[in-house]
């Protein structure tokens, strides 16, 4: 078996097993916990208002912060929607959802999502050397933050490099490709990267907790 | 096969070759495998030589397609020059000679020219039951033992005898094997594709015959100015890919207008061959130009690489019911999880005994 074959079977294959038994019992387990007891009264009436603002306020910078963190927050920006739009709007990796779910959908032109895959790779190259960098986010990061990072870039990496017929064979990078998203698969349900999931919730019981107490959100 | 004395120069008028032409076929040659065109006439001397080097080629398990290939049995061609310049002593579906004469002939030729001859291998070699492929009642194992022990070279003609090839594909009912798996002291070159380019088996024929040695091969045993390359970054087509213009049927309009066809599971990107470049039928086209996707026919395991319509950019083993089962098993064990979880948190949030007593107190 060469190794594209193993990367394009059993390795792929494993990894999306484990992401799917891993993200559903994380988000299973998580769902079920029990939740505290509010034992004081709401200060503010529905709640649940300032839990659904507080999911999309916190997309923009709060202003009181807006100049120290705009930076992060245009990174954070682009290098999400960069991640999406490759994923998902790329044609060859459409045909890779096609294969799966057995429909598909329009894709992005091949040059834009080249150009997005390019940016996207340097600006999460950008923050890993930031987060190296700068001491506060240095003090505050853990090898989750490190690993997640720069298992989140190699298959940018591999598949920019694959397309373009850069570095090794053709083959090879496509499997390294493959491989590269079989370990990001594996890394997602335990790592930092199942925010993904954990983000709108989490924002939700802020915003609910922060409301009952009064707090502008 | 019955050697000829005629002079070449004779030979060819009598196939209505002129002398231009085979020089062409020798420039031709010298320059498909990267040689000097300086080099040309050495070739012809080479194959106008009166010293014929003696071929046997053997038959296993095989469609005879390599044969047919070489042949060009459509249309004769210069191509075919090369068995005037060889004395092609064993071929079971050329020669005359059949049943023990055939054996005899073989036999005779290898005791002849002993330690000198080029064997040629078209064909799997089963290592389960003898009786899978036989001739002359003799297992392929034997037989292949047999002449590869006086064998100068071996060319493993097709992608069965240099890979294992249709009879090798899961689950391998005969434990084929090819060639390179049995016979370890001899210098094998791989000459792969179902069939392989005709060009191509002649040029390295040509080149044993010209210089007494084996082209420089790649990992896999093939002539690397054959398979040097992939057949994408020569396809004609590969600008669509680029822009990211694809078919997405056979018969749709990007089909029509020549889009890549790598939606469609062409193989092109990761098969290495001279198909592009060569083509077929006297540079007529190659199945990518006839409006099908490369099968990948001169990779090893090509047969078990999942769908030939598959794109390269699907998984070959993840599918829906897959992902559904390992959902299901996500979601059970998400719920004892949690209900473990609760049960824990119930655990701990319960008043302890002690504090109870002083409460009392």
């Amino acid at each position: 078996m060469s190794l594209l074959d193993f990367a394009r079977g059993p390795a792929l294959e494993w990894a999306a097993v484990v992401f799917m038994v891993g993200m559903l019992w994380r988000i299973g387990g998580l769902t079920l916990m029990l939740r505290n007891k509010v034992l004081s009264k709401d200060r503010t009436p529905e709640p649940w208002k300032g839990g659904l603002r507080t999911m999309f306020t916190r997309f923009s910078p709060a202003p009181v912060f807006r100049r120290k963190v705009a930076f992060q927050y245009i990174a954070g920006w682009v290098w999400h929607l960069g991640f999406v739009l490759v994923v998902f709007f790329f044609q060859l990796h459409i045909q890779f959802f096609k294969g799966i779910v057995g429909f598909g959908w329009p894709a992005l032109p091949n040059g834009m999502i080249v150009a997005m895959g390019a940016v996207s790779l340097a600006v999460l190259i950008t923050l890993l050397i930031r987060r190296m960098l700068n001491p506060v986010l240095r003090m505050i990061s853990s090898f989750d933050d490190y690993a997640s990072t720069v298992i989140t870039a190699l298959p940018f990496a591999t598949g920019l490099m694959a397309f373009a017929h850069i570095g090794l064979a053709y083959e090879t990078m496509l499997a390294l490709h493959f491989l590269s998203v079989a370990l990001l698969l594996v890394w997602f349900p335990f790592s930092k990267l199942f925010h993904v999931f954990t983000v709108l919730p989490s924002r939700y019981a802020l915003g609910v907790k922060f409301w009952r107490k009064g707090v502008k959100v | 096969m019955i050697r000829r004395q005629q002079p070449l120069s004779e030979r060819l008028e009598a196939r209505g070759i002129s002398r231009r032409s085979f020089l062409k076929f020798c420039t031709t040659t010298a320059s498909l495998l990267a040689l000097s065109p300086a080099l040309a006439p050495r070739i012809a001397e080479a194959l106008e030589s009166p010293r014929r080097p003696s071929v046997i080629w053997l038959s296993f398990q095989e469609c005879t397609g390599c044969s047919e290939s070489i042949l060009r049995a459509g249309a004769p061609s210069i191509e075919s020059l090369i068995f005037e310049a060889i004395s092609l002593d064993y071929h079971e579906t050329l020669q005359a000679a059949a049943g023990h004469q055939a054996e005899a002939a073989r036999e005779q030729a290898m005791a002849e020219n002993a330690g000198g001859y080029i064997l040629v291998v078209d064909g799997s070699v089963p290592l389960g039951n003898a009786g899978f492929s036989t001739v002359a009642g003799q297992s392929n194992l034997d037989t292949l033992k047999a002449a590869a022990a006086g064998a100068a070279a071996i060319i493993c003609m097709g992608t069965c005898s240099a890979f294992g090839g249709i009879p090798y594909a899961n689950p391998n009912p005969t434990g084929a094997v090819p060639v390179s798996e049995i016979i370890t002291d001899k210098p094998i070159v791989n000459v792969p594709g179902c069939p392989p380019i005709p060009a191509v088996m002649t040029s390295v024929i040509a080149h044993y015959i010209t210089f007494g040695t084996l082209p420089e091969l790649d990992h896999l045993g093939r002539p690397k100015v054959f398979y040097g390359q992939n057949i994408h970054d020569r396809c004609y087509r590969r600008p669509f890919y680029e822009r990211g213009q694809f078919a997405e049927t056979f018969d749709d309009e990007g089909a029509k207008a020549g889009w890549c066809l790598y939606k469609l599971g062409c193989k092109g990107p990761t098969t290495y061959n001279a198909c592009a470049v060569l083509k077929w039928n006297d540079g007529t086209s190659f199945p990518i130009e006839a409006g099908h996707g490369c099968l990948g026919c001169s990779e090893p395991n090509f047969w078990d690489g999942g769908s030939f319509y598959k794109p390269l950019s699907q998984g070959t083993e993840i599918g829906g019911k897959t992902l559904i089962a390992a959902g299901v098993a996500g979601i059970a064990g998400g719920v004892a999880a949690g209900v473990a979880n609760r049960a824990k948190q119930k655990t701990l949030r319960a008043p302890k005994p002690e504090a109870k007593k002083e409460d009392k107190a």
